[in-house]
């Protein structure tokens, strides 16, 4: 039992941690699905950058938001416990992969991958490890940004390549992501539905259907048409290139209210009235 | 060992606020910080309503998540559980401000002042630029606990050597000591009496303590 005052929304992470998430995690999921898609040249190293431009901004966000900039690098210093500093030695590493395989080196594309997995990884760890925020702690949070990453990556991956080639087999492992994240969200929900505050719940309800079905149905939808081969190539690309966007910006969208609205702490707990006085008849809080 | 940690009797508490105060003076924090606050909750329905006043602030875990989750190292635990920042490794993510579940850490990015833009005597002399940015919470006095320690003082017995909130509680509700030490005044108090922590189900293992009731025969 618990009762005391209403949970509140947390104050202290605001856009710019949101930034974070949502642009470290589609650029780790856009360089993840770049590698898995084995493409080489231009197909390869134009994601790749986009890719390491938006982990960049989502560190510069974080940069941003940090009370002590320039002491940055003391984010370093406790790779034993803590998943913000693990994040950050991820990413230099990200980078070097990430760039040389732009660069000419595609050999190394599938470790840039991994590390971009590592990277996606490592934010879904330090959400869950917020013990202070219910909806955040959930042992489904991390698979769920795991899976938000790549889905939003690959489809920013289809919308920066579907035009150049045949994308269909990426377009299906797009598809499979998209039904993941979908499915993950949902198992997310149902766990996080006793412990979150309603309000927490009600804040994070409109993204959550925005996933669903601006994010999931209608992609889905016009992933069917575009390799169903019904579209002619040109509109059967702009139709990938739509539900990639779709998919990505639903994502951020959801990354956002959570950060942002849907990020209520517990309140304060009492298992137990003082007892003043003559005891009560029963000891079960009264409200 | 010894473990310091706080008791607090819920039965007793009026909610007076007085160790607020002592603790805003003692540590000179800002006024929209309250590293020892006392929440005003009422509960039930007209008649049958209670009004209970309940201290909190940084429970001192003995599983800190704030700990865990620092990515600087700033924030550690001593070995008689006090858990402490280090105000000069501290970058100010506020990660540890999330991850805290009982809201006991501030961050506060400018100087502000009681009474307007200008700082009071005392909070001129007690203003520390280290504090400004970075994560502050309550911390058990552990300068006052120090200080008494090494002249041969017992905090939560001797004045000098407790933290300032115990020091200024009217209605003695609030009392401090170390749990390791079974004759001590707060193992004496969870002796006699039923008690609880907040939020035990988390598994932080709280170092503050809340009496409710004293002990019965049928309690358990």
């Amino acid at each position: 039992m618990s009762f005391g005052p209403n949970p509140w929304q947390q104050t202290n992470w605001d856009w710019r941690a949101a930034g974070n998430f949502i642009c470290g995690g589609a650029g780790s999921g856009l360089i993840a699905a770049t590698a898995l898609s084995g493409v080489q040249g231009n197909m390869l190293a134009l994601p790749m950058l986009a890719g390491m431009a938006l982990v960049g901004t989502g560190l510069l966000c974080v940069w941003l938001e940090i009370g002590r900039p320039l002491r940055a690098l003391h984010v370093f210093f406790n790779p034993r416990t803590s998943w913000m500093t693990r994040e950050a030695f991820v990413a230099p590493i990200l980078f070097a992969l990430a760039l040389a395989s732009a660069a000419g080196l595609p050999a190394l594309a599938p470790l840039a991958g991994l590390a971009a997995l590592a990277f996606a990884y490592c934010q879904g760890r330090i959400l869950q490890a917020a013990r202070g925020i219910p909806s955040w702690r959930s042992r489904a949070t991390t698979p769920l940004i795991v899976t938000c990453a790549l889905a939003e990556g690959s489809g920013l991956y289809l919308l920066l390549n579907t035009w150049s080639s045949d994308q269909t087999p990426m377009a299906v492992a797009f598809g499979l992501l998209v039904l993941a994240r979908a499915l993950v969200w949902r198992a997310w929900r149902r766990d996080i539905a006793d412990g979150a505050a309603p309000r927490a719940l009600a804040a994070l309800a409109p993204s959550g259907k925005a996933l669903i079905w601006i994010g999931t149905a209608l992609p889905l939808l016009l992933l069917a048409l575009a390799v169903s081969g019904i579209a002619a190539p040109m509109l059967g690309a702009s139709l990938l290139a739509l539900a990639g966007t779709l998919v990505a910006a639903t994502g951020a969208f959801f990354k956002f209210v959570l950060i942002t609205r849907g990020a209520f702490n517990q309140g304060f707990a009492l298992p137990h009235l003082p007892v003043r006085g003559v005891p009560r008849a029963t000891n079960k809080p009264i409200n | 060992m010894t473990r310091w940690a706080m008791v607090a009797d819920l039965r007793r508490c009026v909610g007076c606020q007085t160790c607020t105060a002592a603790c805003r003076h003692t540590n000179a924090t800002p006024p929209e910080v309250q590293w020892r606050r006392v929440l005003d909750m009422e509960f039930g329905t007209y008649p049958d309503v209670q009004r209970v006043f309940v201290p909190v602030g940084c429970q001192h875990c003995d599983e800190p998540p704030c700990m865990d989750v620092c990515p600087t190292t700033a924030t550690k635990k001593r070995d008689d559980g006090i858990v402490t920042i280090d105000y000069d490794l501290c970058i100010g993510c506020a990660y540890c401000s999330v991850a805290c579940p009982y809201q006991a850490r501030y961050k506060t990015d400018r100087a502000t002042f009681a009474y307007g833009a200008d700082p009071t005597t005392s909070e001129a002399l007690r203003h520390d630029d280290r504090r400004l940015a970075v994560a502050t919470k309550c911390t058990f006095c552990v300068d006052r606990i120090d200080a008494g320690l090494a002249q041969g003082l017992t905090p939560g017995v001797d004045a000098a050597a407790t933290p300032a909130c115990v020091n200024a509680c009217i209605a003695d509700a609030l009392a401090f000591g170390d749990t390791d030490d079974p004759h001590s005044n707060v193992s004496q108090l969870l002796e006699n009496n039923q008690h609880f922590r907040m939020h035990e189900v988390l598994g932080t293992g709280p170092g503050f303590h809340y009496l409710w009731d004293t002990k019965r025969e049928d309690s358990q």
